[in-house]
């Protein structure tokens, strides 16, 4: 008997091809050398191509005059502001639609998931309707009927919509007072500040008492009085430090207070309208994953059905609700960008669009836009995440 | 005569339930008037339904005007069909030549025929009908559509259009994306770091950006790209741009089901010495797409949705073309009537999809 063997399994020797960790830094490197060959063979021909045309290279446009009007602005704009202004324009429009669509978008939303979960049949048949249709109807489409077939037959200013003489309604847009604001009307905002920090501690100090005797306090009633009645306060106090300007025709058109254009109106509209019915699944699906038990259980424990729901079952459904609402949020925020077709001045027309013409920079305009964008949903995503680990369940 | 009879206990026959709680009557008060907040919002939602449904009915079908060939004949005050049937050739094929339209119609009909035995449970060949579906369809389809060979005259893209340029960009999209966005997916999930890297950046990148963003890139960046005198057609490229953006969706989405797949699969194909692809191909992906089956077809849906987009970068898919035509001197102010149709074939399109999604959801749906 061959003794000497070694009791232990025979040496397994692995040829460097079919070791997994060699192969694993093979197809790593392969991978890396194809990229960087594409990313020089890309930048090469670009480089060529920008030299071949003529084209400046790098972001000095930024401060170049741009030369050309913008319908609707947020911060100061003229025709001799720079592209940097212009881009921080419709960028500022962007965020603008972006924040009255999503407001807009979850209200509707919410109101119609809930309105599908009713006991009323027609209620429910009603809000599915509604999802069935505005979910299943391009966004653009949508846009393109708000803003052509029902915005731009409005009557001509002459012949407007008038709402007391001072709100107009016309194919050129909503026509309202605008505020002026004279001295002492920063006492006001001070007011209302002081009135915001008030309700937290407020409602903090209400939890805390709660915590420790039980005893509950109604912060609700307290807080309207002190948002409302503080700065009015300070309003009365100060003598009435606000005038309004009417618009009022002139010629063709209407003159003086603010006028909300057709573009972001339609875009408003389509974007909430059509956000909405996602949204509305959404809360459908979240308020259904709680089970009936718990609703029972609470009843049982004999605590109400308003207290129920904000106690018991919202806090249950809002964490299986966020995560998919925070992605439409992004996906409104980037639909935003369809304004493109209307002519709303956000981001995509005024510099991709606009902006990209008169300069050419094309590389640039591009990959500034797309930057923009993915820091606006990693922003969003960001909080979204955090928002969802302090409402996660902790398991004990 | 109507003396009490005296029952047995249990021996008393069963009464019939109160005649207010069956039947219409009794389905009503459950249903609608159950309580005073529910007869309000049924009042207010019959109320809503009598402002909007009657004038609806009244403009698209009472008085509207089916026939003619010309807006003249459009004067009952309703809505105005006559635009649609006098565009109808050009809203479904764009600039196609009229004569070679039959070439367009064999294209969508081969592939219709191709796909029934596809949905056929009994028919056994599915693999070979799918790979002739995948590799062999789209080159006669191109030749069919593109010719200028085997004696089919030539016809560019500009011309393409309609609804069968959606069409179009919708299936190479859909069949495109699909391929690339399952390599993503397993790549996100690879043990390598330089290719899960590469793959969670591509995937971020694509998806955190809208797609008009996209095809701006695929129309204006792209050419740029290339070395001089290579260009490729602004359809392909715009179709890259589609098919790129859609392959990311479709790896988050192929991603979730993966994840879904418990850790014992892989390590009993492990076990019996299976290697990586077999692993994948055979035990887990089979799986892992079954379970997001509803995933894919809603990125789908959404994909159909989004091909309206490239009226932005010049092409005319059906909305470009329907946008087009009501912008057209001869029939201005039928834009509602344009829209409207447009509306109904898209949202067609998509309920239909999203039915049949529903449907497979509930076959695969094994239960436990």
């Amino acid at each position: 008997m061959a003794k000497e063997e070694s009791a232990g399994p025979p040496e397994v020797t692995t040829k460097p091809w079919n070791d997994p960790k060699v192969r694993s830094i093979f197809f790593q490197v392969v991978l890396l050398i194809l990229v960087v060959l594409a990313g020089m063979y890309i930048f090469g021909n670009t480089a060529d191509n920008l030299e071949r045309q003529g084209i400046a290279t790098g972001f000095s446009f930024f401060g170049t005059t741009a030369g050309f009007g913008i319908i609707t602005h947020l911060i100061e704009y003229n025709e001799a502001s720079s592209y940097g202004r212009a881009f921080a324009v419709g960028l500022l429009n962007t965020l603008l639609v972006a924040f009255c669509g999503i407001i807009a978008a979850t209200i509707l939303g919410v109101v119609i998931g809930i309105s599908r979960l009713s006991k009323n049949w027609m209620v429910s048949r009603m809000a599915m309707v509604y999802i069935e249709t505005f979910r299943n109807i391009p966004l653009l489409l949508q846009i393109f009927f708000w803003y052509f077939a029902v915005l731009r037959a409005l009557p001509q200013p002459k012949n407007s919509v008038n709402f007391l003489d001072s709100i107009f309604i016309n194919s050129r847009g909503i026509y309202m007072p605008s505020a002026i604001y004279e001295d002492g009307f920063s006492l006001v905002l001070w007011a209302l500040g002081i009135a915001v920090v008030a309700v937290v501690v407020m409602t903090r100090w209400a939890h805390k008492r709660q915590d420790q005797t039980g005893q509950q306090f109604h912060t609700i009633y307290y807080s309207i009085a002190l948002l409302i009645g503080l700065p009015l306060l300070a309003f009365t106090v100060t003598g009435f430090p606000l005038s309004w300007e009417i618009p009022a025709l002139k010629g063709f058109n209407f003159a003086g207070g603010t006028v909300i254009i057709p573009e972001f109106v339609a875009l408003w509209l389509s974007l909430s309208i059509y956000t909405a019915s996602f949204i509305a699944e959404i809360v459908r699906a979240g308020i259904q994953a709680v089970s009936h038990g718990q609703t029972e259980a609470a009843h049982a424990l004999g605590i109400k059905a308003g207290p129920t729901l904000q106690l018991v079952i919202l806090p249950q459904a809002l964490r299986v609700i966020i995560p998919p609402l925070s992605s439409q949020f992004l996906n409104l925020t980037k639909n935003s960008s369809l304004a493109t077709a209307i002519a709303y001045p956000e981001l995509v027309s005024v510099f991709t669009g606009t902006v990209l013409n008169q300069t050419g920079q094309a590389v640039e305009i591009i990959s500034v836009t797309m930057a923009v964008y993915l820091s606006i949903s990693l922003g969003i995503s960001a909080m979204m995440n955090w928002y969802n680990a302090k409402m996660a369940l902790v398991e004990r | 005569m109507t003396a009490e009879t005296q029952y047995l206990p249990g021996a008393h026959p069963n009464l019939p339930p109160p005649a207010s709680t069956i039947g219409v009557v009794g389905w009503m008060r459950a249903n609608l008037f159950s309580n005073t907040t529910n007869t309000l919002l049924t009042i207010i939602a019959f109320y809503i339904i009598y402002l909007l449904v009657p004038p609806a009915i009244s403009w698209t079908l009472i008085n509207a005007d089916f026939s003619g060939d010309s807006r003249e004949a459009c004067d009952s005050g309703g809505a105005c069909w006559v635009f649609i049937s006098v565009r109808m050739g050009q809203f479904m094929y764009g600039f196609y030549p009229a004569e070679e339209r039959w070439r367009v119609d064999i294209t969508f009909i081969l592939l219709v025929a191709l796909m029934i035995p596809m949905f056929i449970d009994s028919f056994r060949h599915k693999a070979w009908l799918g790979a002739i579906i995948l590799f062999v369809y789209p080159v006669i389809g191109f030749y069919l559509l593109a010719g200028g060979s085997f004696g089919l005259v030539e016809v560019e893209t500009p011309r393409w259009g309609g609804l069968s340029l959606t069409l179009i960009i919708a299936i190479v999209g859909i069949v495109g994306s699909f391929p690339i966005g399952l390599l993503l997916a397993l790549g996100r999930r690879s043990d390598m770091p330089a290719v899960s890297a590469f793959c969670t950046g591509f995937i971020e990148l694509w998806r955190g950006v809208p797609l008009i963003t996209v095809l701006f890139m695929s129309s204006v960046m792209f050419p740029l790209f290339l070395p001089e005198g290579v260009n490729f057609d602004k359809l392909v490229r715009a179709l890259v741009g589609v098919m790129l953006f859609s392959a990311a969706y479709m790896a988050e989405t192929v991603r979730g089901g993966l994840q879904a797949i418990p850790k014992g699969q892989y390590e009993a194909a492990e076990a019996l010495g299976l290697t990586y692809w077999k692993t994948m191909v055979f035990i887990i992906l089979p799986q892992a797409l079954k379970h997001v089956i509803p995933g894919i077809v809603g990125n789908f849906i959404g994909l159909f949705k989004d091909t309206t987009l490239v009226l932005i970068i010049g092409l005319f898919d059906f909305l470009g073309i329907v946008q087009a035509a009501s912008t057209d001197p001869k029939w201005l102010g039928y834009s509602v009537e344009g829209y409207a149709f447009c509306a109904m074939v898209y949202w067609v399109f998509c309920f239909s999809m999203s039915q049949y999604s529903q449907s497979i959801e509930r076959k695969l749906h094994t239960g436990h």
